[in-house]
């Protein structure tokens, strides 16, 4: 990691490959989900490529199993993806104040976890060059490991699917552990959250919500509560 | 189905790319109110338990294979391992725990 300096369209291949193969593992599961929500392989690979998120795109297909309104997709995107607003306004502050709009027009698109993960552990300012760099292998392996997901997925023993059915989730679990442990608060939260969502989910009359109205309900109640009894600190 | 699947994919779409283009286009400043920060922090970890939970659960098909799985992603998780790493790691444990209950024909 010494060489962070030279960040430019190289750096951020190189940097972006491992995360690429990550998300070709990832959306294979998500393509099989596809598959069973009903969508054909042009929508699901479509559905990747422009909208490149993980929670974003799982959360979409429980909305349209439901045939829920279009509303009810745009809000739960909203709050759902959220997280790359905050994202957003950190990467406002990483790249140099005189970039143009072309460039923040262009480096919006690849904010991700994973990819701000890496540009905003940058050294210095990010240049548009280095994000393009990672956006270039990251997006097809996502865009791709949706196609042959919805493809291959049958062509898949059972016995696979169903351990591949786990991937998401386990990735999840990987992205909320460690905040967690390093702020408990953090971790009530999502204590608190599992709680109502598994009542929620079964307790009579709670259960006839749908899965997208949900995750958006507990999604602001819990966040808002939490933020007003543990405000974060000035340094987080 | 009642919807049109374009216009669910548009509608994601639009939505995901404003919510990652306004700040960063538009806002060249902090966000100073101290709640609103608190909120957005707290955002991604409870939607995404929200998500997780309880639907990890059923996920497999089977509860046993299920919570081998998340046994073993909490592990790696709670180790700081990376997210391809968690993932792939979680299902093979599902995929052997699947083998050994025999629940797979060999």
């Amino acid at each position: 990691m010494a060489d962070k300096e030279n960040n430019g369209f190289l750096q951020g291949v190189k940097d972006g490959f491992p995360i690429g193969l990550g998300y070709l593992a990832v959306s294979f599961t998500l393509g099989i989900q596809c598959r069973e929500a009903g969508l054909s392989a042009l929508e699901a690979t479509v559905m990747s490529l422009v909208n490149l998120t993980s929670a974003g795109e799982f959360a979409a297909l429980a909305i349209i199993k439901a045939a829920s309104s279009y509303l009810e997709m745009a809000v739960s995107q909203l709050i759902i993806n959220l997280r790359y607003m905050l994202m957003s306004f950190a990467l406002s502050q990483k790249v140099e104040p005189s970039l143009g709009v072309g460039h923040r027009l262009g480096i919006s698109f690849g904010v991700t976890d994973e990819i701000f993960g890496i540009s905003i552990g940058l050294k210095g300012k990010l240049r548009p060059s280095y994000s393009y760099g990672a956006m270039a292998v990251a997006i097809p392996g996502w865009t791709i490991g949706t196609l042959l997901g919805v493809v291959m997925g049958d062509v898949l023993p059972g016995s696979i699917v169903s351990a591949l059915s786990l991937a998401l989730y386990a990735m999840f679990i990987a992205i909320i552990m460690p905040k967690a442990k390093e702020d408990k608060h953090v971790a009530f939260a999502c204590l608190i959250a599992m709680v109502f969502s598994a009542l929620c989910t079964y307790a009579p009359v709670v259960r006839d919500i749908s899965a997208g109205s949900r995750i958006i309900i507990l999604t602001v109640l819990i966040s808002l509560i939490a933020a007003i009894i543990w405000p974060v600190k000035d340094t987080q | 189905m009642s919807g049109n699947i374009w216009i669910y994919i548009a509608v994601m779409a639009v939505v995901t790319y404003l919510i990652r283009m306004l700040p960063l286009t538009l806002l060249r400043k902090e966000i100073k109110n101290k709640t609103l920060r608190s909120f957005l922090y707290y955002v991604p970890y409870v939607t995404l338990t929200v998500m997780t939970f309880p639907a990890i659960l059923t996920a497999t098909g089977d509860i046993r294979t299920a919570a081998a799985g998340i046994v073993c992603a909490l592990i790696l998780a709670w180790k700081k391992q990376s997210l391809p790493v968690v993932a792939f790691v979680s299902c093979v444990v599902v995929f052997v725990t699947g083998l050994v209950l025999g629940l797979i024909p060999a």
